[in-house]
């Protein structure tokens, strides 16, 4: 005869818990959630000490001048001696976030509304997915492609008949003197320089922003637009004062964004824009922007100062990407609660 | 031939120009479908210029670089110039700092992400505190990868490991992946319906027992997309490895028990004590330079990555797609 297994013997009171071990675990759970997430705001803290510590040493030997001169010289034995002016890459970063914005804007809401309105049923989830599968394409394709592909092709298509243009004088030598300094600048038909540099950053922007408005233009409720067109308004009149006011804030925040990522980005950049220190002459000079000045040389810095310089500029390009991204999360998350 | 589609191009863009123009001024001169004709004309023209400069790019990839694939760069370390080799060394470096950088970052992220959906709501302050680290994994989530170098350079490398190193290199992706991470893990915690909250509770386990094998189990479809999405980000990742892992021209890294010289050796460590090459920074170096054979493998390289990239993606789409539907 086997032993029934008896129940285990009580001792004492039964507890009242079906699953009672480890609830002494509990607060050290706790803790180690909330050390992870105020690692989060260490991280960002940390980022900004430990420039603004880096860059201390170029900041207090240039004060101001740091900001106004476009002189960068790690050389000694140069006349004038070691001396760095953050003028021309801290121009260059806004010049070709900026233009690179003006010109990928239009064509992603461009974009964004085509997949909305226009495209047949049946293309619009394969397009959707392709612009979002090509909004994580790492950023140094875009740069390699830029230089192999678009540079040749840029100075051969449109750098080359331009410096060859020179305007009609029935335009009158204001405009002349216009595009001759602001645009021409000092051009070498080479396929680099801040032109060059933003269409490139253009293209590697135009898929975010597109896979974004995208999905913020299907947030509209159906009702609002088919009422829009019940009352005979155009797809145009619909998409201008339906849809883009109902997103506005959030657009704005989007495109925000988008400018965020302009801003700090490295490699599509290094690679076409021509990497010279001066002030950008023009929209077709050679330039630089903090990103890739800081990805040339940081490696290769010479002295302490060199370093400091580049962390410096690193903060400089800290202090602006977190004004952009500030706002626009605050407009993103503003939306979101309303 | 490339002139020629140089030439389309810029056609296409007086194109867009002219119907934009028309699109904002043809209702000026009381034209309202003329207007409207603009508009679309734009809108489709727009849509085929991004789609075409898109396609342009991923068909130079593939010309570039699928002749260069063969099984010597999958066997061979990068080479000297004039000698032929492969992308071994910077493969391996790759994956090793992306992959430790993962675990780092789905520890810290997973946590993290918890905290926000679980534990912040408790109180006033907690609350408070919450929304400051949103914020803050907010704007992570898109800063300069540039800059999270530059502060590992200061941190790790001149103050913790004393040089270059893989270690830093996986440190400074990590802090790429934990937003992601954190982002998506709260996501869906937040989706978790109350009821699953309750049940725990009435079972009597202890609240860690509920978040661990209920809510984390629950989400946890979620959670491993968000882990793929910032695997997808990292691995591409340039900027913060130029003087955090620097490079190496040789296979540094190996398992942590391995055969060298004879000997069995013993180092968990994986080699990443020392500067370590990826496949973004050879592509970089290669592509700057000056010889035929280097940027032969910096296209082989780029293809790499966008395959790897695009094929995580695509397979995060498959995993998330897939539940919808039952």
């Amino acid at each position: 005869m086997t032993a029934v297994p008896a129940d285990p013997p009580a001792t004492g009171r039964p507890s009242r818990r079906a699953v009672s071990r480890g609830s002494t675990f509990d607060p050290i759970f706790g803790f180690l959630c909330g050390a992870a997430a105020t690692l989060l705001l260490a991280t960002l803290t940390g980022v900004m000490i430990s420039l603004a510590i880096g860059g201390w040493p170029a900041f207090a030997k240039f004060g101001l001048g740091f900001f106004t001169s476009t002189r960068w010289n790690p050389s000694a034995d140069i006349a004038g001696g070691e001396f760095y002016g953050g003028a021309g890459p801290i121009v260059g970063t806004l010049i070709t976030a900026l233009v690179a914005l003006v010109l990928s804007l239009p064509i992603a809401v461009g974009v964004a509304v085509f997949l909305t309105e226009f495209c047949p049923r049946t293309l619009r989830r394969p397009i959707g997915i392709a612009v979002e599968l090509l909004a994580g394409v790492p950023s140094i394709v875009y740069g390699m492609w830029g230089l192999f592909v678009f540079a040749p092709l840029f100075s051969q298509v449109v750098e080359t008949p331009l410096a060859y243009w020179t305007p009609p004088p029935f335009l009158g030598k204001g405009f002349a003197d216009f595009w001759n300094n602001a645009v021409i600048g000092d051009l070498v038909p080479n396929g680099s320089g801040i032109f060059a540099a933003s269409i490139i950053l253009a293209i590697m922007i135009l898929p975010f922003m597109a896979a974004t408005l995208r999905e913020l233009f299907l947030t509209v409720p159906p009702k609002v637009r088919e009422s829009a067109y019940g009352v005979g308004c155009t797809p145009l009149e619909v998409v201008m004062s339906v849809t883009i006011p109902y997103v506005r804030r959030s657009a704005i925040g989007a495109v925000m964004l988008g400018l965020g990522r302009a801003l700090g980005e490295t490699m599509a950049v290094t690679f076409v824009i021509g990497n010279a220190h001066n002030f950008p002459k023009g929209l077709f000079s050679g330039g630089s922007t903090i990103a890739s000045t800081i990805a040339n040389e940081f490696a290769e810095a010479t002295t302490p100062l060199h370093t400091s310089a580049l962390i410096a500029l690193g903060f400089v390009l800290f202090v602006i990407t977190f004004a952009v991204l500030a706002i626009a999360r605050t407009l993103l998350n503003a939306q979101r609660q309303a | 031939m490339a002139a020629i589609a140089g030439i389309g191009v810029l056609i296409l863009i007086a194109l867009l120009v002219l119907s934009a123009l028309v699109a904002l001024f043809g209702g000026a001169f009381g034209s309202r479908k003329l207007a409207n004709l603009g508009f679309i004309v734009f809108c489709v023209g727009g849509a085929t210029l991004a789609i075409a400069s898109l396609a342009a790019i991923l068909a130079s990839l593939l010309a570039n670089g699928l002749g260069g694939i063969n099984l010597a760069v999958f066997t061979q370390d990068t080479p000297a110039v004039g000698s032929s080799g492969g992308l071994r060394n910077a493969i391996i470096g790759s994956i090793a700092m992306c992959l430790m950088g993962m675990i780092i970052a789905v520890v810290v992220g997973i946590l993290a992400g918890t905290w926000l959906a679980e534990y912040s709501g408790r109180s006033r302050w907690t609350a408070a505190y919450g929304s400051v680290v949103r914020f803050v994994n907010d704007v992570l989530l898109s800063a300069p990868s540039i800059l999270v170098g530059l502060f590992i350079y200061e941190v790790v490398v001149l103050y913790v490991v004393h040089h270059f190193s893989g270690f830093a290199g996986a440190i400074s992706l990590a802090l790429l992946a934990v937003p992601v991470v954190t982002r998506t893990t709260e996501d869906v915690l937040r989706l978790q319906s109350k009821q699953l909250r309750e049940s725990g509770v009435a079972l009597g386990a202890p609240l860690w027992i509920t978040i661990k094998d209920i809510l984390w189990k629950a989400a946890s479809g979620g959670m491993i997309t968000g882990a793929l999405l910032a695997f997808a980000r990292i691995s591409g990742e340039t900027a913060p490895l130029l003087f955090t892992s620097l490079g190496n021209q040789l296979s540094t890294v190996h398992l942590p028990i391995y055969r060298e010289g004879g000997r069995w050796l013993f180092d968990p460590s994986l080699g990443l004590n020392q500067p370590t090459a990826s496949l973004p920074k050879v592509i970089f170096d290669y592509a700057l330079s000056a010889y035929d054979d280097w940027r032969r493998l910096a296209w082989v390289g780029a293809l790499l990555i966008a395959i790897a990239v695009l094929g995580i993606n695509i397979l995060v789409r498959v995993l998330s797609a897939e539940p919808k539907r039952s």
